[in-house]
C-alpha cells in the first residue's frame, strides 16, 4: 500500500504554484492588446529563436509522450524507439515545408491551417474539413495530457473515489483554464521555459544515476528479454517489424506539424529564420526523448512492477505507471517532487496550446465562416477565449467519465485523421495544382478508409497490407494518406475539366519565401 | 502567377543532406542489431541516438549553406 509522499507532494505543489503565477504574469510579457486574436492566440507572432525552441519543444514533447513512450518501451521494447527516427525526420520537414507556411501565413495574417487553405483554395468547405479534423484530433490529445497528470497524482500516493479522487485534477484544470483564458499563448510560452529546464534536469539525472544504481547498462540490457531488445527479424514473405517501425516513424513525422497545436507554435515565431534555426536545434529534445524511452527498459531491469508498493499503481495505470514507479523507486522524495512537477507541468503547456489552437480554428474557420461573417476584433478574441474553456472542459469531462483506453484509442485515430489534411496544407504550400473539391474528396476517402482499417484491426495503428504476394505491415495513417493523395491526383484533372478553380488563389508565389 | 524574377531560392543541392537523414533513419535493417555495444548499450539504441546528433549537424549545415 502506497502512502502519501508528503515531501514530493509539497515540492510538486510549490512548483505548480510558481508556474501558475508565471502563467498569469505572462499576460504582461511582450505586451500586446489581448483583445486581438493574433495577440491572444499567437502571442503577437513575437517569439524569437530561443523562445520558439522552448515553445515548440514544450508543445510537441508532451507529458503524455514522456509517460507513454517509456511505457511502450517497458511493455513492448525496441519498437518504442520509433520515436527517435520519427523525431529525426520531422525537422527537415519543418525546415522545408513549414517555413513556407510561416511566410504565407505571416503575410496574409492567417492564424490556422484552415485560414491558409481558405485563402489558397478559396473553398470554405475544404477549410471546414481541415478545421474540424484539427479540432477532433486535438480533443483526445488534451484528454491524454490530463491522464498524464492523473498518473502522477496517483504516483504521489493520492487516491480516492468520487470527488476527493478527482479534486487534484480539477484544481490543475481550473488553474490551466484560467491562465490560458487571461494570457493566451504567452502563458504556455513562458511556462515552457521553466518546464523544459526541469525536464532536462530530470532526464539527464535519471539516465545517469539509475544505470549506476542498477550496475551499468550491460546489466540492464541483459535483463531485457531478447524479444524486446531489438526488432524481430521479419518472417519470409513479410517486411514485418521493419516496415512497421519505419512507417510508424515516417507517418508520425508527417502528421506532427499538421496538428493545430504544432502549427500554432510555428506561426507564433517572429521570423522564418527562427523556424529554420529551430529545425537544427529542436533535435536536442529528440535526444532526450530517446534517453527517456530507455527509462522504460530501466524499469524492466529494476523490476518495479514486482514491488508491492507499486502494485496498485500498475493495476490502475498499467504500463503508464512504469516511469513514475521507477522514479519513486530510485530517487529521494525531494527529487521525485521535481521530476513529477516537470512532467506534470509538461502536461499543462501542450494542453494550453492545444486548447488555444482548437479555439483559433473554431473562431476563424467555423464561427466566422458560417455564423458571423463580420465579427469585431473584440468579438473574435472573446469567442476564442470561451471556446478554449469549452474545449478543455470537454476533455476533463471525457477523462473523468470515460475509461482511459478510449482516450488513447481516439488519440490514435486522431493521428490517422490529421494526416489526411496533408495534401491541402503541406502540398498546398508548394502547389495550387490540385482542385479543391478533389482534395476534399481525397480527404473524405482517406478519413473513411483510415477509420475502417483501424476498426477492422481492433484499433491497432498498424495494418498488414497485402500486395504482390507479400505482406507489408505498416502505419495506417501513411497508407491512407497515400490513398487520399491518389484520389486527389486522379480527380483533379476530371474536376478541372468540368470547372477549374485554379485561378482562385489569394496568395502569390512570392508570399511563400523571404528572409 | 509564375513569373518569378529571382527563382534561385526554390531548391538547393544542399537539401540532399536531408535525404541522407531520411534514408538512414527509415531503414531499420541497417541498425537493428545488438553488436557492437557501446558501454553496454546495444547498437540499435546508441546508433539511433548518435544519428539524432548527426542529423542535427547536417540540418545546421543546410541552414548555414542556404542562408542568404
Amino acid at each position: 500500500m502506497q502512502e502519501v509522499n508528503w515531501v514530493a507532494l509539497i515540492i510538486f505543489i510549490a512548483l505548480f504554484g510558481l508556474i501558475s503565477w508565471l502563467g498569469f504574469a505572462a499576460a504582461r510579457w511582450r505586451k500586446g492588446d489581448l483583445e486581438l486574436l493574433h495577440e491572444w492566440g499567437l502571442g503577437g507572432r513575437r517569439f524569437g529563436t530561443v523562445v520558439t525552441w522552448f515553445l515548440i519543444g514544450g508543445d510537441v514533447y508532451t507529458a503524455y509522450t514522456f509517460i507513454a513512450v517509456p511505457a511502450l518501451a517497458y511493455g513492448q521494447g525496441a519498437i518504442a524507439f520509433f520515436a527517435v527516427p520519427y523525431t529525426i525526420i520531422v525537422y527537415p520537414i519543418l525546415f522545408l515545408v513549414f517555413r513556407r507556411l510561416w511566410h504565407v501565413c505571416h503575410r496574409h495574417g492567417y492564424i490556422t491551417a484552415g485560414d491558409f487553405v481558405r485563402g489558397r483554395f478559396d473553398n470554405r468547405w475544404l477549410a471546414l474539413a481541415v478545421a474540424v479534423t484539427g479540432i477532433v484530433a486535438t480533443m483526445p490529445y488534451i484528454a491524454l495530457q490530463l491522464v498524464g497528470i492523473q498518473v502522477l497524482i496517483g504516483g504521489l500516493g493520492i487516491s480516492g473515489t468520487g470527488l476527493a479522487g478527482d479534486l487534484p485534477l480539477l484544481i490543475a484544470f481550473v488553474v490551466l483554464a484560467a491562465f490560458t483564458y487571461s494570457s493566451g499563448l504567452r502563458a504556455p510560452a513562458s511556462i515552457a521555459i521553466v518546464k523544459d529546464i526541469l525536464i532536462y534536469i530530470t532526464a539527464l539525472t535519471a539516465i545517469i544515476v539509475i544505470p549506476i544504481q542498477l550496475g551499468g547498462f550491460a546489466k540492464i540490457f541483459a535483463a531485457v528479454p531478447a524479444a524486446k531488445l531489438i526488432l524481430a527479424t521479419p518472417p519470409p514473405g513479410s517486411t514485418g517489424a521493419y516496415s512497421g517501425y519505419a512507417t510508424l516513424a515516417f507517418g508520425s513525422a508527417l502528421a506532427l506539424f499538421l496538428y493545430p497545436h504544432s502549427l500554432t507554435g510555428i506561426l507564433s515565431a517572429s521570423s522564418g529564420r527562427a523556424i529554420r534555426r529551430n529545425a537544427a536545434m529542436l533535435p536536442g529534445y529528440s535526444f532526450m526523448l530517446g534517453l527517456l524511452a530507455m527509462l522504460g527498459l530501466l524499469a524492466i531491469a529494476a523490476g518495479v512492477d514486482k514491488l508491492p508498493e507499486f502494485a496498485r499503481g500498475f493495476d490502475q495505470f498499467k504500463g503508464n505507471f512504469a516511469v513514475p514507479a521507477l522514479l519513486l523507486h530510485s530517487f529521494p522524495s525531494w527529487f521525485v517532487g521535481i521530476a513529477f512537477a516537470a512532467i506534470g507541468i509538461g502536461a499543462l503547456v501542450p494542453a494550453a496550446i492545444m486548447s488555444i489552437a482548437a479555439a483559433n480554428l473554431y473562431t476563424r474557420n467555423i464561427h466566422r465562416e458560417f455564423f458571423n461573417r463580420n465579427p469585431t476584433n473584440k468579438q473574435e478574441s472573446r469567442m476564442a477565449k470561451w471556446v478554449s474553456l469549452i474545449v478543455k472542459a470537454g476533455a476533463l469531462v471525457f477523462i473523468l467519465e470515460v475509461p482511459t483506453k478510449y482516450a488513447i484509442q481516439l488519440q490514435l485515430l486522431g493521428g490517422i485523421w490529421i494526416i489526411q489534411t496533408l495534401p491541402s496544407v503541406m502540398l498546398g504550400a508548394y502547389t495550387r495544382w490540385f482542385n479543391s473539391w478533389a482534395l476534399l474528396a481525397g480527404w473524405a476517402v482517406g478519413t473513411y478508409a483510415g477509420t475502417s482499417m483501424a476498426y477492422a484491426n481492433k484499433l491497432a495503428n498498424s495494418y498488414p497490407l497485402q500486395a504482390f504476394g507479400h505482406t507489408f505491415p505498416g502505419y495506417i495513417a501513411l497508407y491512407t494518406v497515400a490513398l487520399n493523395l491518389v484520389v486527389a491526383l486522379v480527380l483533379t484533372p476530371i474536376f478541372n475539366a468540368i470547372s477549374s478553380d485554379r485561378a482562385r488563389d489569394a496568395t502569390r508565389a512570392a508570399d511563400y519565401t523571404g528572409d | 502567377m509564375s513569373t518569378e524574377p529571382r527563382k534561385r531560392r526554390g531548391w538547393s543541392g544542399w537539401y540532399l543532406l536531408f535525404l541522407v537523414q531520411f534514408v538512414v533513419a527509415l531503414w531499420p535493417p541497417l541498425y537493428n542489431k545488438v553488436d557492437p555495444t557501446l558501454a553496454g548499450i546495444p547498437f540499435f539504441y546508441w546508433f539511433q541516438l548518435l544519428w539524432v546528433l548527426v542529423s542535427a549537424v547536417l540540418t545546421a549545415a543546410v541552414y548555414f549553406a542556404t542562408a542568404d
